[in-house]
């Protein structure tokens, strides 16, 4: 081998894409000559050089969200977002219709309250607790990521409510599927969505908690919590995301509820 | 949209699925190719509706190097569309990046210290320097982590290609990076 075939080769060899016998070839020419084995330190140093520039660019979030829009929604069925959209297709909420005045209005007005005694603050250590055990390896979801799609009608028949499971992802909140959990020894249920890498678990139950339109914040071990009662059932909204965000959360869920409501 | 069938929605999730993992590679490949934000973000977008339509007949070969294939078609397209006076002008940009005294950017900040903390950002331009032939079979390379038969299938051309254009790209990078290297003093 000469120099100059070696010097084609080099970069292959760095890349690992030689065969065994040509990279066999190369190195025993390397090392015997003195102007290939520069070649190979020089090339290693801009190899190197490249490698801790960290050249991978994040797309950002204005983009994500844009292309995740643009894309049909993956929603179960029958619960697409613009069922949600729309209020003459409130399939699922139809049950709740009767007290749906009164919660809107109250909801209108939501405002953040501590939770104010001891039978809440135990209900939202479990739901805390439920959340920590979520994040265990393969306990977050029940309905596999594969069967999304079925997340709302997974829930029939294993709880006495209908959960409505919304679709968030044009507003930023992946939906990632749903869970059957305990609290109080109670079964729950939870519907997981994921922002950027921060899981949120919105645990919904009939009366879970005593009954209030407004939203209570707390923060347990390094959690935000947020409750609240709407259409007769009772939310939690447990996650390491930050209060504002989770915040935010909320409000795309309690709007998506009342979709008539002007936000 | 009111009207997709539930087979709809588990193609989309099944193509989110797949396809949205990489969509930092799709990005920072548009990023290089496409000379500002806007144009990239659109080349981007357009690319993932693209693989969505053709989703069904996808079968290969990986995700990565299919998303990236698209990318670049459409953007060779984009670039078609504009015709000549923007091909020779987005040309004229790549002659100006060459011609741009990279070299010189580190007397702004002498103590080699800083040209090191700079150094992600000049390996930026000169990579951005290049004429997109080898612009692009670098950034596949190094960025996107394509092997040499990835690269040349999307790039269109012959695995010896691939190899000759990279190391002639980096042949160009190691230059323009000597010269920057150079001139701290």
């Amino acid at each position: 081998m000469n120099c100059a075939e070696c010097e084609v080769l080099l970069d292959a060899l760095l890349d690992g894409e030689l065969d065994a016998g040509h990279a066999r070839d190369v190195e025993a020419h390397v090392a015997q000559c003195s102007g290939c084995a520069e070649k190979l330190k020089a090339f290693r140093a801009m190899r190197g050089a490249i490698a801790t520039a960290n050249l991978k660019e994040a797309a950002p979030a204005s983009l994500r969200s844009r292309i995740e829009a643009a894309l049909p929604s993956p929603a179960p069925r029958g619960i697409a977002p613009q069922n949600i959209a729309r209020p003459s297709r409130r399939m699922f909420f139809g049950g709740f219709a009767a007290g749906a005045a009164l919660s809107a209005a109250a909801a209108a007005s939501l405002f953040l309250a501590v939770v104010r005694n001891d039978q809440d603050q135990t209900i939202a250590d479990e739901v805390v607790s439920a959340h920590i055990r979520s994040l265990q390896a393969g306990h977050l979801m029940d309905v596999e990521t594969s069967d999304q799609h079925t997340v709302k009608p997974w829930f029939d028949g294993k709880l006495d409510v209908a959960p409505p499971v919304i679709d968030l992802t044009a507003e930023g909140f992946t939906l990632l599927g749903g869970r059957l959990d305990y609290i109080g020894g109670e079964p729950v249920a939870s519907v997981v969505y994921r922002r950027r890498k921060h899981i949120i678990n919105l645990f919904v139950a009939r009366r879970l908690g005593r009954e209030h339109a407004f939203v209570t914040a707390s923060t347990i071990q390094g959690y935000n919590v947020r409750n609240w009662s709407d259409q007769g059932l009772d939310f939690w909204a447990v996650s390491d995301l930050d209060g504002e965000e989770l915040g935010e959360f909320v409000q795309k869920v309690s709007a998506a509820l009342h979709p008539g409501r002007p936000s | 949209m009111a009207g997709y069938a539930d087979g709809e929605h588990d193609r989309a999730r099944r193509f989110r699925d797949a396809a949205l993992p990489y969509l930092d590679d799709v990005f920072t490949l548009a990023r290089y190719l496409m000379r500002n934000a806007t144009d990239a973000d659109d080349a981007v977008q357009e690319c993932y509706l693209r693989a969505l339509r053709h989703f069904d007949t996808y079968r290969g070969p990986a995700m990565k190097p299919w998303l990236l294939t698209i990318l670049r078609n459409v953007c060779n397209a984009e670039f078609a569309r504009r015709g000549k006076r923007e091909l020779s002008t987005e040309c004229g940009a790549d002659k100006e990046a060459e011609d741009l005294p990279l070299w010189q950017e580190p007397q702004a900040s002498p103590e080699t210290t800083l040209l090191r903390e700079h150094d992600g950002d000049t390996i930026r331009k000169l990579i951005a320097a290049l004429p997109q032939q080898f612009r692009e079979v670098i950034v596949l390379r190094e960025v996107n982590e394509l092997s040499y038969q990835e690269i040349a299938e999307v790039a269109g051309v012959p695995v010896g290609t691939v190899m000759s254009r990279l190391a002639r790209a980096r042949s160009m990078l190691r230059s323009a990076w000597n010269v920057a290297e150079g001139a701290a003093p």
